[in-house]
């Protein structure tokens, strides 16, 4: 299946960028006409992914995360979010709820969000590596049920 | 954006607005964090009736503070969350920890 439509990005792993990278694929996943719900899901979802990026792939220095974002003709918006950080050694295990290498004030939630408000969610790790997310959404939008 | 702190003798209320997630977080929580160290309220209350958007960082927010009001046997009441929140905390498993409500759920006042 190919993209009707497709943007990318490259942002500076800031955590002030998390605000930016969530409204601007939020904004151009509008283009499938999402409901408030379903463009609060998206904001979420990408908000745990690039503060992934930020606290895990680059811990202690500024590396850039990638962001593409395709829309196709079903509905479907597919989000992948990449860096070329640290890699993730047991990705189930990372992926578990309230599982944290961090501790204190993070969660361990971040997976089990994007899994909760995403259809799919895939990650791909390589240790030293980096890691790619990749998560879709059908987007029903605001014309489902009504007509 | 960011958090406004009311206190009386038993309760301290952070009125949080804006947006919760990682970034914005680390300054809520120091503000929170100066005013319950210094007055060890019975009660700490967030309200959320003012945020647009929280992701997990918010559910870090919640826990970190429970643990912190566990030093003096404090408790944590989350209030006038959206129907959205609400789900996200429930989810999380945050009602084990803290008295929950939603927007239109009667909070009481004192």
């Amino acid at each position: 299946m190919k993209a009707i439509n497709q943007m990318k990005m490259t942002l500076e792993s800031r955590s002030v960028n998390e605000s930016f990278a969530r409204v601007a694929v939020s904004a151009f996943a509008a283009q499938h006409d999402p409901t408030v719900e379903e463009i609060s899901d998206i904001k979420t979802a990408v908000s745990e992914a690039v503060t992934n990026c930020i606290v895990h792939a680059y811990p202690e220095t500024v590396g850039d995360i990638y962001i593409w974002v395709g829309l196709y003709e079903n509905g479907m918006v597919r989000v992948r979010i990449k860096d070329k950080g640290c890699g993730i050694i047991n990705i189930k295990q990372a992926m578990e709820p309230l599982f944290t290498t961090l501790g204190g004030e993070r969660a361990g939630l971040g997976f089990a969000v994007m899994e909760s408000f995403m259809d799919k969610v895939r990650v791909r790790s390589t240790p030293g590596k980096g890691t790619t997310v990749t998560m879709d959404k059908l987007i029903k939008g605001r014309c489902d049920g009504q007509g | 954006m960011g958090v406004e702190i009311l206190s009386n003798a038993l309760r301290v209320t952070a009125l949080l607005s804006g947006e919760i997630d990682h970034h914005t977080a680390a300054a809520i929580r120091m503000d929170i964090d100066s005013a319950i160290s210094a007055q060890q309220p019975k009660t700490l209350r967030l309200d959320f009736t003012e945020v647009s958007f929280m992701d997990s960082s918010a559910i870090g927010l919640v826990m970190g503070r429970y643990r912190l009001l566990q030093a003096w046997g404090g408790q944590l009441e989350v209030v006038n969350l959206s129907d959205r929140n609400y789900k996200v905390m429930k989810l999380a498993g945050m009602q084990s920890l803290c008295m929950l409500k939603r927007k239109d759920e009667e909070n009481e006042s004192d």
